[in-house]
């Protein structure tokens, strides 16, 4: 789950990390009101969408009176941000987030990661700050410091001395580091996070240390017992399918293509979305219906597919262990039937069960297509999906 | 033989009286694995599926005898069970639950290293379909039919994919001596090189076969040891061409966020390293047959 920069920042300024003085504002209105509240005579207005680049996208803007905080406000509400995190339909922005402009010195960069490789919290940083870790990866790998850490003692004092020295901070920076570097740990480990991202941490003139631009990904295995960050999720940064695939319990993730997909289990699913493109087609979206699924999930599921308007054909593919093919085949039945399908729907079954499902699809009387494997499977459903295209082109209408 | 689990293997049942645990115990029991009791704390003294209960797994290990052992007990008291386990002495765990924490996981890891590493505890999952030595005993969730007794080692990160090529195999007449789910999640109890390792020590293992996915170094670590310490052929299959970076595919642990992290690259990895790729998911039987029969005249 991830949550917005003004979020993230009032979270670690709980865990001791500095930031500037700001507030989220909904309105031009507020924004001045903000601005005024926060004092100062220079200020950052900031579109807050989960992504990062968003000044290169033009969402962070640099005001130096409350007319240009107004009218920046103003352009930057019900605008749609496209950066390259956001894919080409970008994000329209809802919420802003004013805050007092600082003088610069330096930029660092400080990330602390689940690193997979030694299954522990590990903290990057670099002194070349501003830009995207995987750029500074490319340009100047070198200055890239790491400490690993230690998960039954915790981050240590000399750690996060041994990373603040390493950044060339003076003395006096250095302490105030340590205190960010320690904060960020601790909200890292008491909050679930998977990721916390401070970039650029800046050196202000005066010696400062702030967090200038923050993000944070939590793990969601875990916020069942984090109450205050999940009440966080902004469900308008989400797909709303994707949304409504969570309350059935299943697992959606829309893509680009025509041919819908259901499957089980996650693995089974991205080898038949793979399939799919192997064999000259393209899928619409992953979907695992999960073990357990009654056919009523299974219906919801395939109304869920079918809520995208790209989509011209139907795969189910079920190796069923938990499950049970002839409840994945009434669900299919079932939802065939309350949708009216009209496109093209193959389906392969394997496993517990699978001669009572098979019948149940063959007695049915629908126009299902049936595969034994999933190579069939696959090469069933892209040559079903090319001449029910031939066939629209010939009668010279879309799909209903 | 086979690795980690046969028919003589003593196995208790954590979380036994649960709905879940008490379905697939008696698919386990039916399959021939030797349950020899379960734990849920507060039912101790009393009989499930003809089989004791007990309130700690120390009291269950003691009056059993059980070596190993598998985990239903839901998500939030997961890592807690597995510590507990590894506590009294079980040496093997299999971890079926979906949806632990990755800091629990962080810290599991950490407990179980504080054994000296011939008491170590050896755990598989979570989120995994568990572990089947065919013909012998079966610590899963998975259709213990499919499956057919044979000389290939199978070691796969999803529980379905892992069936597809169970099947496949077994259609081509190929047969397992153990299959391993090492899980869905960012951190597994053990990797795929853990159980490579197990494979080219068993000598009835001819050849093992590695599906992986998107996300994390695992399958590249696997691709390295295979080449460096393995004789036997290693099969190699990478599931998410298609998927797009930066999104989570249903597992926890399949997301492509850094490099090395999308299925080409794992798969370009696994051939630079001298694997045999599967070209598609289709053809996860008839690559390990032809593998087979290329194979340098018995290389042990």
């Amino acid at each position: 789950m991830d949550i917005h920069e003004y979020q993230a920042k009032e979270l670690l300024a709980g865990f001791g990390v500095a930031i500037p003085r700001g507030g989220v504002a909904y309105s031009p209105e507020q924004a001045v009101y903000r601005a005024s509240e926060i004092g100062g005579a220079r200020w950052a207005v900031k579109a807050q969408i989960h992504s990062g680049a968003r000044g290169k996208a033009g969402g962070i803007k640099l005001c130096g009176s409350e007319d240009e905080v107004r009218a920046a406000a103003k352009t930057l509400l019900g605008k749609r941000l496209v950066t390259h995190q956001t894919g080409p339909e970008g994000r329209v922005v809802h919420r802003l987030y004013v805050e007092a402009a600082v003088p610069i010195e330096r930029e660092i960069y400080l990330g602390l990661v689940l690193d997979r490789k030694s299954e522990r919290i590990m903290v990057v940083a670099s002194p070349q700050g501003g830009m995207e870790i995987e750029e500074i990866a490319q340009r100047s790998p070198d200055s890239i410091l790491r400490e690993v850490v230690e998960p039954a003692v915790g981050m240590t004092a000399f750690q996060a001395r041994e990373i603040a020295f390493g950044l060339g901070l003076t003395p006096a920076q250095v302490s105030r580091a340590v205190t960010t570097l320690l904060g960020a740990y601790r909200a890292f480990r008491d909050l679930d996070a998977t990721m916390v991202e401070i970039n650029p941490l800046v050196v202000t003139a005066d010696g400062q240390l702030l967090a200038l631009d923050c993000k944070m990904t939590f793990d969601d295995n875990a916020m069942f017992r984090r109450p205050n960050v999940s009440e966080l999720r902004d469900y308008a940064e989400e797909d709303p399918r994707e949304a409504q695939a969570a309350e059935f319990g299943l697992n959606y993730v829309a893509l680009d293509g025509n041919i819908g997909c259901i499957i089980n289990g996650a693995g089974l699913a991205m080898a038949t979305m793979d399939m799919i493109k192997h064999a000259g087609g393209s899928p619409a979206n992953f979907l695992d219906v999960g073990g357990g699924a009654s056919p009523d999930r299974v219906a919801a599921a395939f109304k869920l597919v079918l809520s995208d308007s790209n989509i011209q054909a139907m795969l189910v593919n079920i190796f069923a262990g938990i499950n049970r093919c002839d409840w994945v085949a009434q669900g299919v039945v079932q939802a065939t039937r309350e949708t009216q399908l009209q496109i093209p729907l193959v389906v392969r079954l394997a496993g517990t069960n699978v001669e009572e499902g098979r019948r149940i699809l063959k007695e049915s009387g629908l126009p299902i297509i049936t595969a034994d494997t999933l190579a069939e499977a696959a090469e069933r459903v892209v040559a079903a999906l090319k001449s029910s295209e031939a066939g629209r082109r010939s009668a010279g209408n879309g799909q209903p | 033989m086979s690795i980690l689990i046969d028919e003589k293997t003593k196995v208790l049942v954590q979380g036994f009286t649960g709905d879940k645990a008490t379905f697939h115990a008696r698919e386990m029991i039916a399959y021939g694995t030797k349950i020899v009791g379960g734990v849920t704390p507060g039912k101790g003294g009393s009989t499930h599926l003809e089989r004791p209960v007990f309130n700690t797994v120390k009291e269950a290990v003691r009056e059993t005898g059980a070596a190993a052992s598998i985990i239903f007990v839901p998500a939030a008291f997961c890592a807690d069970s597995i510590m507990e386990a590894a506590d009294a002495g079980i040496r093997f765990i299999v971890t079926i639950t979906d949806g632990i924490p990755a800091q629990d996981m962080m810290m599991v890891k950490r407990y179980l290293f504080r054994f000296p590493r011939e008491r170590r505890t050896t755990l598989v999952g979570p989120n995994c379909a568990g572990v089947i030595s065919p013909g012998k005993a079966m610590l899963g969730i998975m259709p213990g039919n499919i499956y057919m007794r044979g000389n290939v080692g199978l070691i796969t990160r999803s529980g379905t994919l892992g069936y597809e090529a169970a099947s496949q195999m077994k259609d081509l007449s190929l047969g397992i001596t153990t299959s391993v789910g090492i899980g869905g999640d960012p951190i597994n109890g053990s990797s795929f090189t853990d159980h490579l390792r197990l494979f080219e020590q068993d000598p009835e293992t001819e050849a093992v076969m590695i599906i992986g996915e998107i996300g994390g170094p695992q399958e590249a670590e696997a691709a390295l040891y295979a080449k460096e310490h393995m004789n036997k052929p290693v099969i190699g299959y990478v599931a998410g061409l298609t998927a797009p970076k930066g999104r989570r595919m249903g597992h926890a642990g399949a997301i492509i966020s850094a490099f090395g992290d999308t299925a080409a690259e794992k798969a370009e990895m696994m051939r630079l390293a001298g694997l045999t790729v599967a070209p598609s998911a289709a053809e996860l039987g008839t690559t390990v047959k032809a593998a087979l029969k290329q194979r340098p005249a018995v290389a042990r």
